[in-house]
Order: C-alpha cells, then structure tokens, then sequence
C-alpha cells in the first residue's frame, strides 16, 4: 500500500471509532491520541481495525510506533 | 484464585515499613495526634494545604531538595526543588490576588500535567480559592456542566484546549472572569491573558492568610446514577489524611522517588499526585505523556521510583505486552507498588509479582473519602483480588439498609452488604456542592454509605463485589449513565436512551448505549457514527459511549422509568432479576 491508501484506510477504520475525528488537521509528527482525542481503549480498536482490514500483524510492543501518522504509514507500508 | 494468600515478612524489607504493627497502631491511632505531622501556619493563623505541602519544608531545611521532576512528552526534564514550588505558587497567589479574585472564589484546571497545573493547583490553594481539576480529555459539554455548578470564577488552561473546547462556552459562563493560557493569547480576546506576562511578572512573596482547617480548598466532581454530577467538596484540614495515608497505605520515606501515573483532573492524581507526596516531603515524578507500556518501564528505571501507584487498566495493558519486557528493564530501586480506580484482579496482583518480583497492592477509596480508606499494606499479607484493611483510625463495616432508611452492621464475616465508613475522618467531604438532600442520603446511623457492595472475610480483609446503583466505571473513572443519555437525547434524532456499563477485560467498562429513534430516522450505521461522533464532540473520549445499538423500544417501569439494569442483564446473558415493575419491554 502507498501512503495515500493508508491515509485512506485509517481514515475509514477511525470513522467507525471516532467519527468526528479529521485526519486532514493532524500532522505528521503529531500524536495522534492527543490530537484526535483518541483514548486508549479507541487507540486499542483503531490497531484491531488495521490489522483486521490488512491483514498485518501489530505485536503489543509495535503498537507505540503507530502513534504519529508518520509511524503508522511507514509501519503499514513496510 | 480467592484462597492464595502472598505472605509478607516484615522484618526483611528495606527500610522497614511505615506500618509494621498494624493491630496496635489501629488500637492507639487518633486523628488529632496524625495532625501532629503538620506544622500549621505560623502563629496559629489555621492549616493550609499549600503550606503543608510547599512552604513548610524550607523551614526544615528541604529547600534545596527535588519536590516534582517533571518529564515531557518531547524528552525535556524539568526540575523544581520545594524552594523553587514555594516562590512560583506565591507569583500564582499573587496574580489571582492582581485580578481581584477573592478567597473562596473557584479555580478551574484544564490542561495536561504541564508544570503550570502543579503550581496552578497549589498556588491557588496558597490564595486560599477552592481548586477545581478537569480532565483535558472531557469534551465541552462536561466541562460546561462542572464549570455551572462550580461557578468558575477563573480557569488555567492552554490555547489549545481553550480553542477546542472553551471558547464556545463562554456566552454560558458569564461567572467565568479570567481566563489564564499556559502559552501564547490570542489576540483581541476579553478575559483571556497569558500565564507568563501574567504570572511571571507577579511578586513571589506571599504571606498565606489565616486558613480554618475547616475551610473549603477543593471541589472534585463525581457521577451519580441521575441528575447533574455531584461536586464533593474538601476542606484544608484534608491534609492530615493524605499526610497519615501516605505513610501508611504508600509506606513513603523521607528519601522515596515517587510516581504516582493518574491525572489530577481526577481525585487520585489531585490527593496522590500532588498533596501527599509533597506533604510527605519526598520527590515527586510527573510524566506528561499518555500510557505506554514501555515507556513507563523507562521512566521507572531512569528516574529510580522507588513507589509506584497505578491502575488496574494500565497494569492489564502491560500484562498483555508480558512480564518478559519488564525484565529487560533494571528496577532494583522499585521496593513498593500499588494501584487503585477499580478492583484489581487476582492474576494481576499475582503477575506483579512474575514481572517486577513484587505484588500490586490494591487499595479502595472514593472522590468522596478524599484518601486512601481500605489497603493492602507492605507489612501485611495480601489475598489478591481484595481490596485489604482499613487504615487506622478508619472503621469500616459491611451493612445492610432498612426500610425505614436506618441501616444493620452485619457483624458476621462473608456476607455481601453495602460497604461502610464510620464517620468522621478528616478528608471526609464536607458535603455536595448544592445538593444538601443527595449529601444526607449518603449517611445513617453514623455510616457514610459507599453505594459499594462489599464482604468482609474471617481475617478482616474486604472484598468488592459491585456497585449499588448504575454508575459506569471505565478505566478507573466513574461515569454517570444520566450525562452521557442527556447528551445523546440532545441529537434529533433520538426519542429515549439508556446506557450501561458493559464488561471489558481491560478497562473494567464500557460506557454502551442504547438508542430509539424518533419516528422518520432509520437505524444504520451511517446515523450510528452521526451519534457516535455527536456524542464524542460533546462529551469527549473518556465519557462518550464507544458502543451504540439501536432498540425500537427501551423497557421501562409504569413511571416511564428506563430499567438501566434489565438492559445490562440481557447484554450480558445474566437472569433478568424482578420483573414486576416492567411495563413495556424492549422491541
């Protein structure tokens, strides 16, 4: 997957977790719990989301990497 | 895993703990002699929260040591000595004192743990105002709400926040004066100022005036099953149980590197985060940045916390990354670690023990006990899963309610009754802020009434067993069913809503709604993310449902009332219970 398709897919996932959430205001670096007022219980449900939707493992120790838009491109394109 | 039992032996812990005998420390506790760990204010002029916790310890010499070590999101370590702690809250005192804000008016926080909260909170509490703390992740619509009834006079909070979630409130809170932003102004804005220009350029001399103990100094809200949150208000004189509680129930020592993880937006991170430990006079360790496993591990190998106070929400999210990635980190200054918000399971007191080589030690109190009450303690044997003993000079029961409102004590041990608390003790709270009939209703014969159900075993050790009334407990947080049903009532949309907690390995409960629909509207998952994220933009992440289902009908009493109960029965699969009162059924 590009970078633009898993912009996409994150934004779909997060539409069913935090609807209100605009991906388009948060920046590359930024955390994303905090900009998107995701709890942990949302963040836990967004990585659910991903793997279910690409099929990719993400290890409990893994998960802080997706933190940042940045983290979790680079971590879903790899 | 109810009959283990982790046995203690005292004598070779290191230094020994605070409380070794506990029978007869129970036996000769007092409270006015616990007063005797404070110092007052000078001349008699009462107890101050603020002096107790900062200015008092330059008289004996501390001012030079560490009292909060305060680690950033970005890497950055900030320092702030009790000398350094006592100038800036005087320059807070000060500034509220420049805008003519009077003693006793009301002091809102929102922010994240900045720096600026633990001086906010402390400096305000020196000018003798009453401190608020909210959650930064509560949406508008809490904040609102709590700002209401507490008649926010000021609030400190960052341009962020303020521009998310304040600015549109203004127009509802015309008693809210001041506005102070950690962080740059914006421009043109009324009663808006920058907390450098205001407050850096205040004087840091500061003679805290005559305080009764019994005055009022913070007002933390909390959520019943109905009507409004509650605000419990605590008085200066509180201090003297967070001082005794701290020796006690979190064994600190004069020379502890401590962490305690909760946010002062909640009575935890206020009673333990900020007043006891400095009380206490040990050095305090705030973290900025959110949960995450392993960077907890960093910080409790890096800064050499030697106790620990968690939550069970956080200790379940580090069981399921395994005791193998705590052992890669180095803790042997790590002699003490407890937790509380919710019962902690046996399997994570008993996986303290497999990761770190020491059990949880889970303790039990309430926003309205304003400390520690019930306790697993360093000198005394933990049965994992109970919540422990009472902390001297607490006496507490399991009773049962009367019809006639009176209540029994259920002498005999291993019977489930509601969980008591012989009144006084001096962080008890002083009442519920307007709310005079819903304070009385919490006490009979003698007894605060928790709203816990509980049991007491053969030894003394007293066991959770569930809540009283509807009230939703989420990762350690209570949530009141009837705010989170107001805000979804207020979308077109909805005709009736219901909300319950619905169990989760994780976070104990999830708030779930369930929703029916005003004729013309169509279940579907494109109305259920309409009100999903309608009710996070009012509500925000920590309140909102994170589950809604779509009923025709809701089953409600001959009153209309909408049975919560019978709703989370069914979600969960359990005997429906008394049906009597059912007058229509769900659809």
């Amino acid at each position: 997957m590009n970078d633009t398709e898993i912009r996409a897919l994150l934004a779909d996932v997060l539409a069913g977790i935090a609807p209100e959430a605009d991906l388009a205001t948060v920046g590359d670096d930024e955390d994303l719990r905090a900009a998107l007022d995701l709890d942990s219980m949302d963040f836990m449900n967004l990585v659910i989301g991903l793997h279910q939707r690409t099929g990719i493992d993400i290890p409990e120790a893994d998960v802080p990497k997706l933190f940042t838009l940045r983290g979790l491109t680079g971590y879903l394109a790899r | 895993m109810t009959g283990s039992r982790i046995t203690k032996r005292p004598g070779n812990l290191s230094p020994l703990p605070n409380l070794r005998d506990y029978e007869g420390t129970c036996s000769t506790f007092s409270w006015d002699q616990a007063a005797r760990l404070l110092d007052g204010l000078p001349g008699g002029a009462g107890l101050n929260i603020c002096h107790e916790a900062v200015d008092r310890h330059l008289r004996h010499g501390r001012g030079g040591k560490t009292a909060l070590r305060w680690l950033g999101k970005g890497g950055e370590r900030r320092e702030l000595t009790y000398g350094d702690l006592s100038l800036a809250t005087g320059r807070f005192a000060n500034a509220l004192g420049s805008l003519g804000v009077q003693p006793g008016e009301r002091v809102f926080l929102l922010m994240g743990r900045l720096p600026e909260l633990y001086v906010a909170l402390l400096g305000a509490l020196k000018a003798r105002c009453v401190v608020t703390p909210l959650f930064s992740a509560f949406g508008p619509e809490p904040i609102a709400m709590r700002a209401e009834l507490g008649d926010a006079r000021v609030l400190v909070t960052t341009p962020e926040l303020y521009q998310r979630k304040v600015r549109g409130l203004r127009a509802r809170l015309p008693g809210l004066k001041h506005v102070i932003l950690v962080g740059e102004p914006p421009a043109g804005e009324p009663g808006v100022q920058g907390w450098d220009a205001l407050v850096g350029s205040a004087s840091s001399d500061y003679v805290i005036g005559p305080t009764d103990p019994e005055s009022l100094a913070l007002l933390h809200f909390t959520s019943g099953t109905t009507g409004r949150p509650k605000g419990a208000m605590h008085v200066h004189g509180a201090v003297v149980a967070h001082a005794a509680t701290a020796l006690y129930a979190l064994d600190l020592h004069d020379d502890d590197i401590f962490w305690c993880t909760a946010d002062p937006g909640w009575v935890t991170g206020t009673s333990y985060g900020v007043i006891a430990p400095l009380v206490t006079g040990v050095t305090s360790v705030v973290a900025e940045a959110e949960f995450d496993a392993q960077t907890w591990y960093g910080v409790l190998e890096r800064e050499k916390v030697s106790v620990w106070y968690t939550a069970p929400t956080a200790i379940r999210m580090m069981m399921k990354l395994g005791a193998d990635a705590v052992r890669a980190y180095k803790l042997p200054a790590l002699r003490f670690m407890a937790s509380v918000g919710e019962p902690l399971n046996p399997e994570a007191v008993v996986w303290g023990q497999e990761a770190f080589g020491l059990p949880f030690h889970d303790n039990w109190w309430q926003t309205e006990t304003g400390g520690i009450m019930i306790a697993n303690f360093p000198a005394l044997d933990i049965k994992p899963g109970s919540m422990g003993r009472p902390l001297p000079g607490i006496t507490a029961a399991i009773v049962q309610r009367r019809a006639d409102a009176s209540v029994q004590v259920v002498a005999e041990p291993g019977i489930d009754g509601e969980l008591a608390l012989k009144v006084p003790w001096p962080s008890m709270m002083r009442g519920y802020l307007h709310e005079d009939e819903r304070y009385r209703k919490c006490f009979a014969g003698g007894w605060y009434l928790t709203g816990d159900l509980a049991r007491r075993d053969e030894d003394g050790y007293f066991w959770f067993v569930g809540r009283a009334d509807d009230v939703i407990k989420s990762a350690g947080h209570l949530i009141g069913p009837f705010e989170v049903e107001s805000a979804l009532l207020e979308h077109p949309a909805v005709a009736e809503a219901a909300v319950i907690g619905k169990p989760d390995p994780i976070v104990g409960e999830v708030v779930k709604a369930f929703v029916a629909l005003k004729p013309g509207f169509e279940a579907g998952e494109a109305l259920r993310r309409e009100l999903l994220g309608h009710a996070r933009k009012r509500l925000g992440a920590a309140v909102a449902p994170k589950e809604i289902d779509f009923r025709a009908n809701l089953p409600k009493t001959r009153s209309g009332k909408i049975m919560r109960r019978l709703l989370k029965a069914r979600e969960l699969g359990l005997p429906e219970g008394d049906l009597s009162t059912l007058e229509s059924d769900e659809k």
